[in-house]
Parts: C-alpha cells; sequence; structure tokens
C-alpha cells in the first residue's frame, strides 16, 4: 500500500519522469562511440561561430524583450491612460503569431524586391544596391528583433501579473519617502518581480535556444543548425546529441545560478491595496510617450504582420480556400486542448510539490520537467521516438510470444506521441507560470488554513487554487497557443492523414509561398485569439 | 499473469484505438519528402486506376530517423526523396530492400537505379546557371567553375550552402576534381557572392530580376514553375536558363527517387505504386505539371521544357557523386559558406 504522503512524492516523480525520458534517451546517445569524427570537425570548424551566434542570439532576444516588456507592463498595471484597458490584452496578442509567419511576413516586406525598398527606389529614383544602404534583415540583429516581436509577451505576461499582484502601499511609501517615481519603479516594483522576470526571461531564453525555424530562414547559424546539420546531413546522431545535451547543461547551470541568487529572497503579497487603487492618471507628454511606446510596439508585432496576412488571404483566398481546412482546424484545435489540459496538470503536480515540501527534490522535478522547451522540436521529436518506438517493439514482441497478434505502432504511430512530443516541449511554459504565481502566495496562509483543521488536500482545493486562478489560466492559453503554432514536432510525429493549421501552412512556408501560407496561418491567429479574449473579459471581470 | 492481463488490455485497446486502416482494401503508406502538392496529383491517378489508396506523410527532415526507429513496425512502405543524397542515405542505413520488377527495369534506365535493385531515381533535373537577360544575356559556355573567377565579383546569388541541391553539386566538384580543387573553388564562389547565401532557389531569380545580381544557381523546373505563375512571371521573364559545363564535363544532375522500405507491411501494393511511378502515365504529370525531366525513354519532357533545348549531362555515376557526400558539408564549414 502506498501512503497518502508518498503519493505526494511519487505522483510528481512519476510525471517528472515521463517528461525526462526521452531527453535521457537522448543524453544516452551522445555518449555513444562515434567514429565519424564529426564533432572534432565541428570543433575545427564552425562551432565556436555557432556558439558566439547563439549566445548573441539568446542575449539580444532577451534584452530586447526586457526593453519591450518591461515598460508596457508596468505601464498598463501602475498607470491611468486612454485606451489602457484594451492595451493591456492587445498587448498579449503576438504571442499567437507564430515566429516563422512573423518573419516571412518581414522578409517579404523588407527585403531588396520587397515593396518598402521598392518604394524607396522609386521615390530617390536609386537603381541598384550600390546607391543606397538599406540594413539587411537577414541578419542576426534581424533575426533577434523578430524574435523578440515574437517572445516578448511572455514577460509582459508575466510581469503585468507580477505588478498587479504587489500591494500598492509599499509602492506609495517609497515615493512618500521622496523617491521619484522611475527610482521606486526600480528600488521597490522590479525587486519585487524579479520571480516573473526570471521565469519570463528564461521561457525566452529556452524558445531561442530551441528556434529553428526562424533563425534558418535568417541565414543565421546556430547550434540549432549545427544540431540539424550534424544529424541530417552527416548522419551522425550522437554528434547532434551531443551538441543538445551541451546547450541543455549551459541552460540548467544557467537557470540554477540566477535561482541561487534569489536563494533568500522571499516575497508574498500583502494585503491592502493594489496598484489597481492607486494608478498614476498620466498627462501631456507623459501620456503621448507612453501611448506611442505601447502602439507602436503593438503595430509592429501585431498589427501589421495581421495586415498583411489579411491581404495575402484575401488575394488568394479563393485557391487557400478548401474544406479540409475545418479539418486541420479542428484537429489543431483538438490537439491544443489536450496538450494545454495535460501540461497544466503537470504544472499543478510539480509545484504544489513543492508547495508542500519544498527542498531539493521537489526543485529537481519543476527544474527536469521543463528541460524540454529549449530543445528544438524535430530534436525533441526523435528524442520522443527513441523510448515510445522502443515500447512498442517490446510491447508487440511480448504480444506475439503470449499468442495474440501484434498491434503495430500503439504509442509511437498514433497521436498519443504527438501528445507526448508537445508535452515534452510545452510542459516549461504552465510549470513557470504557475511557479510564477505560486510564488506570490504567501505560506502563511496555508499554515492558517491547517491550524484551523483543514488537509493540505483541502488547503490547496480552498485555499491555493481560488489564488492562483489567474495563473492556471495564463499556463492554459499559452500552452494552447503555443501547440495552435508548434510546427516541427507535429511534422515528424503525426500519424497519416493528420494535418494540424501550422503543417498545412508549412507546405507552402517551406517553399515561400507566403500567399497561399497566409489563410491557415491567419486561423491560427485567430483561434489563438479567441480563449485570449475570453479570459481577458473574465480577468477585467474578477479585478 | 499480471502481463498477460496488460496484453489482453492493451490488444482490446489498440482494436479500439483510432486507427485510420479502414475502408479501402489496399492501401500504401508513403513517407515523403517531396511537397503533397507535387505528388497528390500523381497518386490521385494511381487510385483511381488500382483501387488503392495512398496515404502520405511529408516531412522535410527527419523521416529517415523515424523509419529507423520504428523498425520492424514501420508503417511506410515507401519513401520519397527530392534529391540523390536522402536516397543513399536511407539504402546506407540499410533501411531499404530490393524490388525485383521487370517493368521498373524496362522504365528506368541503368544509370538511375542501383545495380542492386534498392533505389530507383524517377525524375532528373539540372542545376542551372541562371543570368540576367538585360545585362548578362544567354551564356552558353557558362560553367560552374566559371562562377569562382574574379570577373564575377559581386554577381552571383544562390540559396544556402547546406541545401542538398548544392551539397551535390559540390560533391559532383569534389568527384570530379579533388578536394583541393574543390575548396578553391568553393572559396571563390564565396568571395563572388553579391550576398550571404539565403532564401530559395526562385528567391535568386528574383534578385536576378531586381538588379542584385546577375547570375544565379538554381534547379531547371523552377523556370517553368515560375513562368506558370501570374505573380512571378515578370522574374522568370527577367533571366535566361544556361546549361553549364557543356564543353567540358556536362550539367550537373540530380533526381528525385523512391525506396521501398526493409519492413513494407503492403510491400505487393507498394511495388504496384512503384511501377506506375515510372509508367509513363505518372511520367507524364511529373513532365508537364512539374516541368522535370522524366527518366523513362518513352516520356518527352514539356514544351517548354524542350524548347530549352537538348544538353551535355554530366556522366558520372550518381554514386560516386554521394561518396563525396559528407566530404562536401564538411568543406562548406570549412570554408565558412553559409556564415
Amino acid at each position: 500500500m502506498i501512503s497518502r504522503i508518498n503519493l505526494y512524492k511519487l505522483l510528481p516523480w512519476a510525471v517528472t519522469c515521463l517528461l525526462i525520458t526521452p531527453i535521457l534517451a537522448l543524453i544516452l546517445s551522445a555518449f555513444q562511440i562515434d567514429d565519424s569524427g564529426s564533432f572534432q570537425h565541428l570543433i575545427d570548424t564552425v562551432l565556436w561561430d555557432y556558439s558566439l551566434n547563439t549566445l548573441l542570439m539568446v542575449l539580444g532576444v532577451i534584452t530586447l524583450s526586457c526593453i519591450f516588456a518591461l515598460p508596457v507592463a508596468w505601464f498598463v498595471a501602475c498607470c491611468e491612460f486612454p485606451g489602457r484597458s484594451i492595451l493591456q490584452w492587445a498587448l498579449m496578442l503576438p504571442l499567437a503569431l507564430p515566429p516563422y509567419i512573423i518573419a516571412i511576413v518581414y522578409t517579404d516586406l523588407m527585403d531588396f524586391s520587397g515593396p518598402v525598398q521598392h518604394f524607396l527606389r522609386a521615390l530617390m529614383g536609386w537603381q541598384q544596391t550600390s546607391d543606397y544602404y538599406f540594413p539587411d534583415i537577414r541578419t542576426i540583429s534581424g533575426a533577434i528583433i523578430i524574435l523578440s516581436l515574437a517572445l516578448y509577451p511572455y514577460l509582459y505576461l508575466l510581469l503585468r501579473g507580477a505588478f498587479l499582484g504587489q500591494s500598492g502601499g509599499l509602492f506609495q511609501a517609497a515615493r512618500t519617502l521622496g523617491l521619484s517615481p522611475m527610482r521606486a519603479f526600480l528600488r521597490v516594483s522590479l525587486p519585487l518581480s524579479r520571480t516573473a522576470l526570471a521565469v519570463g526571461l528564461s521561457l525566452i531564453a529556452m524558445e531561442t535556444l530551441g528556434d529553428f525555424a526562424t533563425v534558418h530562414y535568417f541565414s543565421v547559424s546556430t547550434l540549432t543548425t549545427a544540431v540539424y546539420n550534424t544529424w541530417l546531413e552527416l548522419g551522425s546522431l550522437t554528434t547532434a546529441a551531443k551538441i543538445s545535451s551541451l546547450m541543455l547543461l549551459a541552460l540548467v547551470i544557467l537557470i540554477s545560478l540566477e535561482n541561487y541568487s534569489r536563494r533568500r529572497q522571499k516575497l508574498y503579497q500583502g494585503s491592502g491595496s493594489t496598484h489597481t487603487e492607486l494608478r498614476f492618471v498620466l498627462q501631456g507628454w507623459q501620456k503621448w510617450g507612453v501611448l506611442s511606446f505601447s502602439w507602436g510596439l503593438l503595430f509592429f508585432a501585431f498589427i501589421l504582420p495581421l495586415a498583411v496576412l489579411f491581404y495575402y488571404a484575401s488575394l488568394y483566398f479563393s485557391q487557400s480556400f478548401n474544406l479540409s481546412l475545418w479539418k486541420y482546424t479542428l484537429n489543431s484545435v483538438w490537439l491544443a486542448t489536450i496538450v494545454a489540459s495535460l501540461a497544466l496538470l503537470i504544472a499543478l503536480i510539480v509545484n504544489f510539490y513543492q508547495r508542500l515540501s519544498p527542498g531539493v527534490s521537489a526543485k529537481a522535478t519543476i527544474r527536469l520537467s521543463s528541460l524540454g522547451y529549449a530543445l528544438p522540436g524535430t530534436v525533441v521529436a526523435i528524442a520522443v521516438l527513441i523510448p515510445f518506438t522502443s515500447l512498442d517493439l517490446w510491447l508487440n514482441r511480448q504480444l506475439v510470444e503470449y499468442g495474440y497478434s501484434r498491434v503495430g505502432l500503439l504509442f509511437s504511430g498514433t497521436l498519443f506521441i504527438l501528445v507526448a512530443g508537445y508535452l515534452v516541449r510545452f510542459s516549461a511554459i504552465a510549470v513557470g507560470s504557475i511557479d510564477s504565481s505560486l510564488a506570490q502566495v504567501s505560506p502563511s496562509l496555508d499554515s492558517a488554513s491547517r491550524t484551523l483543521g483543514q488537509s493540505a488536500a483541502q488547503t490547496i482545493r480552498r485555499v491555493d487554487l481560488p489564488l492562483i486562478t489567474r495563473g492556471m489560466l495564463s499556463a492554459f492559453i499559452l500552452v494552447f497557443i503555443e501547440a495552435m503554432k508548434e510546427l516541427p514536432t507535429a511534422l515528424l510525429l503525426r500519424p497519416f492523414n493528420f494535418e494540424t493549421l501550422a503543417t498545412y501552412a508549412y507546405q507552402f512556408v517551406s517553399d515561400e509561398m507566403i500567399e497561399y501560407a497566409a489563410l491557415p496561418a491567419l486561423l491560427i491567429v485567430l483561434i489563438g485569439l479567441v480563449p485570449f479574449i475570453v479570459v481577458s473579459r473574465l480577468m477585467e471581470k474578477s479585478s | 499473469m499480471f502481463i498477460k492481463k496488460l496484453l489482453t488490455s492493451a490488444a482490446i485497446f489498440s482494436t479500439l484505438s483510432v486507427s485510420s486502416f479502414t475502408a479501402y482494401a489496399e492501401e500504401v503508406n508513403i513517407y515523403s519528402f517531396r511537397q503533397p502538392f507535387l505528388i497528390e496529383p500523381i497518386m490521385e491517378k494511381f487510385t483511381k486506376q488500382t483501387g488503392i489508396k495512398v496515404n502520405i506523410l511529408f516531412a522535410k527532415s527527419g523521416l529517415i530517423e523515424r523509419v529507423k526507429r520504428e523498425g520492424k513496425l514501420s508503417p511506410a512502405d515507401l519513401v520519397l526523396t527530392s534529391d540523390f543524397s536522402r536516397l543513399m542515405m536511407i539504402n546506407d542505413e540499410r533501411l531499404t530492400q530490393s524490388v525485383d520488377s521487370k517493368i521498373l527495369t524496362e522504365n528506368i534506365p541503368s544509370q538511375y537505379r542501383d545495380p542492386q535493385q534498392h533505389w530507383f531515381a524517377l525524375t532528373t533535373r539540372v542545376r542551372n546557371i541562371y543570368s540576367s537577360a538585360e545585362r548578362v544575356g544567354p551564356t552558353p559556355n557558362i560553367t560552374y567553375q566559371d562562377l569562382a573567377s574574379p570577373e564575377f565579383k559581386g554577381k552571383v546569388c544562390m540559396r544556402a550552402g547546406k541545401h542538398p541541391y548544392n551539397v551535390s553539386l559540390l560533391a559532383s566538384v569534389i568527384a570530379h576534381e579533388g578536394k583541393a580543387n574543390a575548396k578553391t573553388w568553393l572559396e571563390g564562389l564565396k568571395a563572388n557572392l553579391a550576398r550571404k547565401p539565403q532564401g530559395n532557389d526562385r528567391a535568386q531569380v528574383k534578385a536576378i530580376k531586381d538588379g542584385l545580381c546577375d547570375y544565379a544557381l538554381g534547379n531547371s523546373y523552377y523556370l517553368g514553375k515560375m513562368l506558370a505563375d501570374p505573380q512571378q512571371l515578370s522574374w522568370a521573364e527577367a533571366v535566361n536558363i544556361n546549361f553549364p559545363n557543356q564543353t567540358t564535363t556536362g550539367s550537373h544532375i540530380n533526381v528525385s527517387g523512391v525506396v521501398l522500405t526493409k519492413y513494407a507491411p503492403n510491400k505487393a501494393s507498394a511495388i504496384k505504386l512503384m511501377e506506375f511511378l515510372s509508367g509513363e502515365t505518372a511520367q507524364q504529370i511529373y513532365a508537364e505539371a512539374n516541368y522535370e525531366y522524366p527518366v523513362n525513354a518513352n516520356v518527352a519532357p514539356s514544351e517548354l521544357v524542350g524548347s530549352w533545348g537538348e544538353f551535355k549531362a554530366d556522366s558520372i555515376s550518381l554514386s560516386d557523386i554521394a561518396k563525396q557526400h559528407r566530404t562536401a558539408v564538411k568543406l562548406l564549414d570549412e570554408v565558412k559558406f553559409d556564415l
């Protein structure tokens, strides 16, 4: 008999093991003997360039995302200005756009043959490239800008939640003690949001590390490029696994360092007034500054790319509209819903394990269950295939031995493996989201509840869960949208005759036919927006 | 007997589980590197003619690895590739089986199939050099080697060196001239690029139209596709198509092809489909709709493709080129071609 106490430990570890097995399988294959000399070849040639590019990408994207997300999160949480209630949810919208689609839209607009440069040439009478200077979008800076536009909402979402949850009184006290709003923000609000900042930035860093489609499209070679090349062109899974493992190791060290530096920090929202009652009313140039920054960001990250998609989708509607689109839409929605629900469940299990028995073991489940997010989708797909195909082969052997007929690829040939792959990749988002919102619920509330005779389970149900409703909704939506957009895992793991909107759009994207990809891409965005808007309304009501 | 219970429930579960293997008496499953819209019209014809349903799974990468992992249980009967290196890769992994078919040997000339009958090419395409119609005009004597000579500085555009089409071209240069000469050529080519390698083959033609460069490498069938697309017609009209190395080794040829997987569950139907793909009906569609050169000698290229004229093809064997594939990939790293 497993006692209830053990169940608390067993469940989170069981879940973590499921998520980590594929990655372990991959790491194990990194230790196999590799006689192709691929790894040495990489070290001798391009590995350092790739590493430097990767470092620049990650640093660039987290810096720029901060520059985008921090100010707007604070504006909508703590200031009052016209249109604030629209902006506060509109600023999350770019999440619904797949980064590879934003990349295509912008290269289409900005490259030499695009409308922007055509217009300039016509206007100024320039003839060829030598006549004028125009920044090349297919560079590392271009890739950094595009990924930041696509990813800043993660940080925005978490920071806004943190700022809203903070006690406005603290900020007011700092102001009363003579600090300017800026200094009060830097010395009070920002340190209080450090968990959200750390979680947001690590999610963005992971997504950047794992990105292949965007950097590939911009002809920027990163470590992910090296993983693809060594594995697919040189046929060395061992070397590819080595590079992936090193990337994971670097990431684990980084995140652990950040956590270590926060080890003494404990923050919980006090009672009392929140920012919502004490918003600054912005006037004059401040108001205009805030408005132009926020709307400018939204314009470039969402409105413009969406307009381009609308333009192409309407222009090519008759060619790209067909009845199969409904089927693909249903497939996408159904898959995303299942994945988002399961990811939320996983996130609650590991986070409450940490809540009930904080310590190394609990920390480990949180870290380990999040690792998959930093791996490129194709690598995750292969990693997931390793254990599940082995399981299938074993199961079929056993069946034949016991006189039954074979059942084929029960796990790896069905939607099961697709869901598994998505979970390995996206659990991190839900785990981070719940982590960040639970961090603000003081354990003294739990203690009070336990003192009043409630069991641990009752405390979770009656105290903690209601307090992190917003975090749970965010976690669900974020994973839902990611699953709607996900491409490489879907391409490689889907069963026959199963297309999602993303895989369907990709048929055209891979041939740079943006005009045909526009309609399915637009559907991905619009469907991603539905839960957004519903939940924003709910949150508005609750606050 | 816990394990027995487990297996019984697994057996029951599997019969209830979502399975798409119904309705048709016979089916063939394809893992395809070739895009669906290229091959779907052909498959529709096949189903119409034989009643055999075709299921296609399309991906750009990782399919060989998937077949390998699935082992004996892999549902894939055929793998369709869009270039020769992938064909050889799956062959080298020993994931294929030989097909003894008289129809295939009759339809496909010997240089386009494996002597052991493990792989079969279905179409061929040329790696052409496109030149600006306005600034250069037709250059019938141009060679791949010219692209590396100093007078072409800043005038050449191409897609990523690591793309299979370019890797194969480089591998053929290595096979002809040796690694050292190929490296010199690659460095010269890199020095002549008007911009970092980027985009696809069509994007290079577009760049010529816009005056960004005068020469570009690209596959032959792209010109046909662009001429057929009203949006891209003006790009295509801005270039001349040239068949390189006519006075030397001949133009570099790549192929799309097919293999029968080692554990194909629907072997008989799969072989029927292979035969169909090499037959006149399918070859006609490849030629007319995709502007590729059919391997079947009884089928002529489309009128447009035919109008580009006869040309001398490189006669080096595909296997010799494939042997240099890894060397080519490593060479691209050595000269940091795509960086």
